[in-house]
């Protein structure tokens, strides 16, 4: 609205790292981040218990020095669980959110580059798996695949694709009319070439906010499959199935139900952090999220 | 054109934006009386300020991250230091606003009829029947053919030259004293624009309204201004009665501005550019804010010393060290 | 209008048509033969035949589909595998649970959102913008099962105010349907009265950046009518998008809480039947759920018409 002049020009990747430093809670999410990736390598190390040795005599006890967060109904302590079951949660968000990546988009690019009749065929099967909600697809795909960890993988994966194939589609057909891809075109480069070389890497912002916003999402997805016994299986700990047995036990043992749940919490909000602090920085028309956050219940 | 008492007095205003990169000076002391009946235009490219400026006498500015100094004295009242109650009391009642792109200026979900009755009916207490009817002689009085139906439609319904006949209209609604249009021709074809400006002198006239004319075109002014603000970076940098300035131009930035208007029979064909970007607001130059792409930049004062605006000839006043040569003044 | 609505209800007949597919697919998905894999290991040869017809499995594929349809199409779902039950009637009495949960959740996700992200985007940059953004980001990062969990904890273990579970019919009890609704729709209402606080937020945010809200405030309008008149009305196109998106999830997405509340809707029936591996009643509760999902975003298509005048006269 104001006719002020536009700073001049800097480079793109300094841009955006300013915006994010100067992003408070981005930063939080980034260093929560960090010290949940070194949880997830280092799980066995850091827990001062083991996660899976029963302890009957000292089940159910309160958060106490030797259990900060108690123990549970087979008195397994509950911080070293938690602890040991990051690696979990974090390898099924990052192996399904790259499994909707790669195939995301990959469709994105292709729809929104050859437009047409290929764009129509795929964006309408996009909004057809679209239709479904997201927990309800991956309890669907998951009866006909089986239970487990990896096709848990596999379902939540699945149920994230379109809306990267969305947000790719998006961001291709406003960089497709622009004048380097055309020029490429008109000097002869080929379809695959030009996607490749010129479209992906200007359609990158939008992408990466997506990523980060989807890896809290497959993470709430994941627990919320754990929770229903259809994703990782006993005894192998994972924070949604400690949910599912804290069940029986809240009322005498508060801390069961407690501690893992405020673990997915941190975990997921500080992808979310980083994701806002990301679009804000990358994705300033906030695209990503609309159908994102939508698509979360 | 006959000129009246001063209407509005505006004295030292200055608007700073907080910006990441620290506070961004868009307007810096701009200071000038506008008279009932006059045609004031303020000339600049974009980025000048001259938009902001006019945005700040009734204080549309968002603040924060603005802030609005100076003096804004519109019948012995300060609009500055008025509170928001009172100041209401003056926007579109005494002080009408057109702004360009109508398109977006426009709001999509409301009907045409809407947004002209609103001010109406606020401002004068019409009823709503009385405010429709005052909408359709409004439209009627802008051009627009068939008011009536086109009060019942949405904005995206009409062509742009109807919208900023619709913009026009609002901004007249309540017979202001004071019109500001904010490059209300520039996103229409000439021969819209010649009508939209025959439009708004008409009325004008009939009105006894004081305009100030917001451009970019120097060539839109010659026609209608009595007197010229030329803005660059924030400061006014020459001031005086239009005829003047084509005739006896004094600042090489405003020499510049001319020098690059398209010559009639050499349609399109731009003789002479400035060269270099305008001034960061947030970064402003030392010295005079022209200097960096000044052509006469000889006075070693160009560099660290803001020229004063003095009076060169009556109501002539510049911001420049540097003579410009007669044969230079065109 | 009615080209865009007749292009709108185009659209949504194909994505139809398209989900009948993959839900019928599903289960000729499951590897070996889904009867045998239902039935499980101890069974009746004669009940095995009888499904085995019913469900025209020595037909080809193509050929099953349409029959599948068709019948769909005039409200046979088949039988269960487990009870021989027929899947409509099965499917459809769980239907008022799952609208009564989503509906109530909407409404209280709404009730929060549309103040809260009215106040913090008209006052933002204050105090209260950033506490009304804090608790959002904490409500969009919590798992509904979890927030469940925490809300039987304290409200019906702790201070024994409401049922942790079950579930009453407002026909017989509407004070006792009520009390068991609080609960669930409490798990699922804040969460989505966060998202969609985040949302109206925006809305509001993007509006009152705009010119035309400019040029409302221009005409000397008071705060009240500009917000009301001019910002909101714009904000409101998007919002009936996304609230509209919210029923739709919610009417299919609430399993993990219908389970916990042992909430006799939708999700729980399809949970119930993948544990059961009765696929007839599973496809039939996810087409009725994607179907659902997909008829919301149709209404809402042309609700944002009504909202959205340039869309009206297209």
């Amino acid at each position: 609205m104001t006719d002020v002049a536009l700073p001049p020009h800097r480079s793109r990747t300094r841009d955006v790292l300013g915006v994010l430093s100067k992003n408070r809670l981005a930063i939080v999410g980034l260093v929560v981040l960090l010290l949940l990736g070194v949880v997830a390598l280092f799980g066995e190390w850091l827990a001062p218990h083991s996660p899976t040795r029963t302890n009957i005599p000292n089940r159910l006890e309160p958060p106490s020095l030797t259990h900060p967060f108690g123990t549970d109904e087979l008195g397994r302590d509950i911080l070293s669980r938690v602890l040991v079951a990051a690696r979990v949660s974090l390898q099924v968000g990052f192996i399904a959110v790259g499994l909707s990546l790669a195939v995301g988009v990959t469709i994105g690019l292709v729809a929104g580059y050859y437009g047409r009749f290929v764009d129509t065929a795929l964006m309408r099967f996009m909004d057809m798996v679209f239709a479904f909600p997201a927990i309800l697809l991956a309890i669907a795909i998951l009866a006909v695949l089986g239970p487990g960890i990896r096709n848990a993988m596999i379902a939540i994966g699945i149920v994230y694709t379109p809306i990267f194939a969305r947000v790719t589609r998006g961001s291709v057909l406003s960089v497709r009319e622009e004048d380097y891809v055309r020029a490429s075109r008109s000097v002869g480069a080929s379809g695959p070439r030009i996607i490749v070389r010129h479209v992906l890497p200007n359609v990158m912002g939008p992408i990466i906010v997506q990523t980060s916003l989807s890896l809290a999402f497959a993470i709430l997805s994941e627990a919320a499959l754990s929770f229903l016994g259809l994703g990782v299986q006993p005894p192998d700990p994972a924070w949604g199935r400690m949910l599912a047995e804290a069940r029986g036990f809240v009322r005498v043992a508060w801390w069961m139900g407690v501690f893992p749940g405020l673990a997915i919490v941190v975990t997921v909000m500080a992808f979310n952090l980083l994701g806002d602090g990301l679009r804000d920085a990358l994705d300033p028309r906030q695209k990503s999220v609309i159908e994102s956050r939508g698509h979360l219940l | 054109m006959s000129t009246g008492d001063v209407v509005l007095s505006v004295r030292d205003l200055r608007v700073t934006f907080g910006t990441a990169r620290g506070p961004a000076r868009v307007v810096e002391g701009v200071s000038y009386d506008l008279h009932a009946g006059e045609t004031l235009a303020i000339v600049g490219e974009s980025g000048s300020g001259k938009s902001v400026s006019t945005l700040a006498l009734t204080r549309l500015i968002p603040e924060p991250p603005g802030r609005v100094e100076g003096e804004v004295v519109l019948a012995g009242q300060d609009l500055l230091t008025l509170p928001p109650g009172a100041l209401r009391k003056v926007r579109g009642r005494r002080i009408g606003m057109i702004f360009q792109d109508p398109m977006t200026s426009l709001n999509p979900v409301l009907t045409v009829g809407r947004q002209v009755t609103e001010g109406l009916e606020h401002h004068l207490g019409l009823s709503e029947k009385d405010a429709r009817r005052r909408a359709r002689e409004l439209l009627d009085l802008v051009g627009i053919p068939d008011p009536e139906r086109r009060l019942g439609e949405y904005p995206h319904q009409l062509s742009g030259g109807m919208r900023q006949r619709v913009m026009i209209a609002i901004g007249l609604a309540c017979e202001p004293e004071v019109l500001v249009a904010d490059e209300a021709t520039t996103a229409l074809d000439v021969t819209i624009q010649a009508q939209i400006v025959e439009l708004v002198q008409r009325l004008q006239a009939e009105l006894g309204m004081a305009v100030i004319w917001i451009t970019h075109d120097l060539g839109v002014v010659a026609g209608i201004a009595d007197r010229v603000l030329v803005m660059y970076g924030g400061r006014v940098l020459e001031e005086a009665a239009a005829d003047d300035l084509y005739a006896d131009t004094r600042h090489p930035y405003t020499a510049g501005l001319l020098a690059s208007l398209p010559v009639v029979g050499e349609a399109g064909r731009r003789l002479v550019s400035i060269t270099g970007l305008p001034p960061d607001p947030v970064d402003l130059p030392p010295g005079c804010v022209f200097h960096p792409r000044c052509p006469h930049r000889d006075d070693p004062r160009c560099a660290t010393e803001l020229p004063p605006l003095r009076e060169v000839a009556p109501g002539h006043r510049v911001a420049c060290f540097y003579e410009l040569p007669a044969e230079a003044r065109r | 209008m009615s080209g865009y609505v007749v292009r709108r209800v185009g659209q949504a007949v194909v994505v139809m048509l398209g989900v009948s597919v993959i839900v019928f697919l599903l289960v000729h998905l499951v590897p070996g033969d889904p009867i045998r894999r239902s039935l499980g290991t101890r069974f009746d040869p004669h009940v095995y035949q009888l499904l085995y017809e019913r469900a025209g499995f020595d037909q080809p594929l193509y050929r099953q589909y349409v029959t599948w349809l068709g019948n769909a199409l005039q409200g046979d779902l088949g039988v269960s595998f487990r009870t021989g039950r027929p899947v409509r009637g099965m499917v459809l009495e769980r239907l008022p649970a799952t609208m009564s949960l989503a509906f109530a959740a909407l409404f209280i996700g709404l009730v929060i959102a549309l103040p809260a992200g009215i106040i913090s985007a008209v006052r933002s940059g204050s105090r209260t913008d950033y506490s009304v953004s804090a608790l959002s980001q904490v409500g969009v990062s919590i798992p509904d099962f979890w927030w469940a969990i925490m809300l039987i904890l304290l409200f019906s273990l702790t201070l024994g105010w409401l049922p942790p579970s079950g579930y009453k019919s407002p026909l017989e009890s509407p004070v006792g349907f009520l009390r068991h609704l609080t609960l669930p729709a409490l798990s699922v209402g804040l969460i989505s009265g966060s998202i969609l606080t985040r949302f109206v937020r925006a809305a509001m945010l993007d509006a009152l950046h705009r010119d035309y809200t400019r040029t409302a405030r221009s005409k000397g309008l008071p705060e009240r009518v500009v917000i009301n008149r001019h910002v909101l009305r714009n904000a409101l196109v998007p919002i009936v998008t996304v609230a509209g998106l919210q029923l739709g999830f919610l009417l299919g997405g609430v399993v993990v809480v219908e389970v916990i509340f042992a909430w006799p809707g939708l999700g729980r029936l399809a949970y119930d039947a993948v544990l059961r591996r009765d696929y007839p009643v599973l496809q039939g509760a996810v087409l009725l759920v994607a179907l659902s999902f997909v008829v919301i975003n149709l209404l809402v298509d042309l609700l944002y018409a009504r909202l959205d005048p340039r869309i009206r006269y297209e």
